[in-house]
């Protein structure tokens, strides 16, 4: 079925590339003020004249930077988590097990609690950003240095170092609470729960240019990652350079994570639930899986910004709460169907 | 000249030795039967052979240059191995597996799709084609993994020199799969492939391999022509066990049979 799985896999590239304007396109019109598609469109084409009309302003100002963000950082999010499944060789596998999610939840935490009551505004979101992209790399190179010998990397190693991590990482985050003021407590948990507010051109442009790396990146791999799925002594005797592929892999993924984590908070279940739909429809082949569950991680998370932002309106949910409550029973519904798609 | 050629090897991937002193050479074309009792060094070996273990000592040649030097691209087309136990959780189709042999070698889609019908064909996993890799029964995966080793240096074109390395490649498989395995290795010998053939099935060694190894506790306890290695004492000694070698009434190879 080879055959019909390339074409399966070629159309599902073409819709996902189509629905990826659409529900962008959505995400400009839908929020707490309805402007419906057709003012959308008008007020998107006038952004580059900077006219001052309402619309204008909502789409240039708030929603399109905003969808823009959901957009990159669900796509990082859905390619990250395919990628580490393939090393992990374990379709359930995600990037939070290797440790990156909590070290950079510890990070943004002790960012929060040590610069307290500065943390206003861009510069206060930035300090955030730094210490959530660095807790997450210095995670995931605690993890690889403790799974990494000269026998190569053991995965099982690696998956428990990060569940140590993420133990470590948790009772740190627990201490920093404890002596945290009210205050600073609400700003960790809502931060934690994820949120793409703040979104501006700024934090857009950064995300774009991890984004870019990523996704320019990862495909690379895709013959190896197919070739990794056999087996390690199978994949080196295919010609794989294995040390390297897993190297290059884990830190683009902990690129990635730390980036959308520090961008946007913990946003479950993209990178989980993702891939696994992608490759239920299309079958494991990384060449297509990559790129479809970019575009499908991104498609996934502007849908679901757009449910946090009007839900509840005026009020916003954490979109981590969304895509949670989208992702665990579609995910739990597969569980439970798995071995009609040989998933053991 | 030797396609493989091994002088003194030893490896202690673990930190105990767990190879010493194997010697042998291989032409073209040949096909070595390595045999042993379970833990005896067989698929340690077969590893070492194709990279996946380095040698501590003694030399590994593969065409004339040290297997180390060869890159790891340009070894993965000289050489395939089918390795015993295979865990792929994904749900790659029967294809799709089989496709993966081909990894290497650039040799475009048309004429991959070539060799996957033909190495389908030769090891019957064409009706399997389009099923799920993980839903197949053991010995249907067996042939599977067969299949993508043995597509990976199925046509002479592929490279110089080609060398196969099959661990246990008929433990799962019924009696026909594994007459089909015999006939595969005699096929791939004739035009030239050389071939290292770990198994338990001494009847089929003595029949189609140039020469047998017989593995004990990471030594090289026997090696030459299956007339040399095969007899009641040397199965005394490393099995254990008395046994009657008479000869085959066709082809004369020597017949082991149980007492």
């Amino acid at each position: 079925m080879i055959i019909g799985r390339e074409i399966t896999a070629k159309r599902l590239l073409v819709i996902l590339l189509l629905l990826l304007p659409l529900s962008l396109l959505g995400a400009l019109a839908w929020g707490s003020v309805s402007l419906g598609l057709e003012e959308s469109l008008q007020a998107l084409t006038q952004l580059l004249q900077q006219s001052g009309d309402r619309a204008s302003v909502i789409i240039g100002q708030i929603r399109l930077p905003r969808a823009l963000l959901a957009a990159i950082v669900g796509a990082m999010l859905g390619i990250s988590g395919a990628a580490m499944q393939g090393i992990f060789r374990n379709p359930l596998a995600d990037p939070s097990l290797i440790g990156v999610t909590a070290g950079a939840s510890l990070g943004a935490s002790i960012m929060i609690a040590s610069a307290g009551s500065w943390i206003t505004g861009l510069g206060g979101l930035g300090l955030i950003s730094v210490g959530a992209f660095v807790g997450g790399m210095l995670a995931v190179i605690i993890v690889y240095r403790l799974a990494n010998s000269e026998q190569g990397t053991s995965v099982a190693t690696m998956l428990l170092a990060g569940i140590a991590i993420t133990a470590l990482a948790g009772a740190m985050n627990s201490i920093l609470e404890l002596f945290s003021s009210n205050e600073i407590l609400r700003r960790i948990s809502l931060w934690r729960m994820g949120g793409l507010d703040g979104a501006d051109y700024q934090r857009v442009t950064a995300a774009l240019a991890v984004c870019l790396l990523v996704v320019l990146t990862l495909p690379r791999y895709a013959t190896a990652l197919n070739a990794l799925l056999l087996g390690e002594s199978e994949a080196r005797y295919l010609g794989v350079d294995v040390e390297k592929t897993k190297t290059w892999i884990v830190v683009v993924v902990a690129v990635a994570v730390g980036t959308s984590v520090a961008l946007a908070g913990t946003i479950a279940f993209i990178g989980l639930v993702i891939p696994h739909i992608v490759r239920l429809l299309i079958g494991p082949d990384h060449r297509y899986l990559l790129p479809a569950s970019a575009l499908a991680g991104a498609i996934l998370l502007v849908c679901a910004d757009i449910v946090a932002r009007t839900v509840i309106a005026p009020t916003e949910l954490p979109v981590g709460i969304v895509t949670a409550c989208i992702g665990v029973p579609f995910f739990i519904s597969l569980l439970h169907r798995r071995s009609d798609y040989g998933m053991q | 000249m030797n396609v493989l050629s091994l002088n003194s090897v030893c490896a202690a991937p673990y930190g105990s030795p767990l190879l010493q002193d194997i010697s042998f050479n291989l032409k073209a074309g040949q096909v070595l039967g390595l045999m042993g009792p379970n833990g005896a060094g067989k698929s340690s070996l077969l590893h070492c052979i194709a990279g996946g273990i380095p040698c501590t000592s003694g030399e590994l040649y593969l065409n004339g240059t040290p297997l180390k030097d060869w890159p790891l691209l340009v070894r993965a087309r000289a050489l395939a191995m089918q390795v015993q136990s295979a865990a792929l959780n994904f749900p790659f189709t029967v294809e799709e597996v089989i496709l993966l042999g081909r990894t290497p070698h650039a040799s475009g889609n048309l004429c991959d799709k070539e060799v996957l019908q033909e190495v389908m064909t030769a090891t019957d996993t064409t009706e399997l084609r389009h099923r799920p890799y993980t839903q197949l029964s053991g010995g249907e995966k067996q042939r599977v993994q067969l299949a993508r080793a043995v597509a990976q240096v199925w046509r002479e074109e592929d490279a110089p020199t080609r060398l196969l390395l099959l661990d246990e490649p008929n433990s799962a498989l019924d009696l026909s799969h594994q007459r089909m395995v015999l006939d595969l290795v005699a096929t791939l010998a004739k035009t030239g492939c050389t071939i290292i053939l770990a198994t338990h099935d001494f009847n089929l060694l003595s029949a189609h391999a140039n020469q047998l190894l017989v593995m004990h506790q990471g030594t090289q306890h026997s090696y030459g022509t299956p007339e040399e290695v095969l007899t009641p004492t040397m199965f005394q000694r490393i099995f254990n066990v008395s046994v009657l070698v008479q000869r085959h009434p066709e082809n004369n190879s020597p017949l082991v049979v149980h007492v």
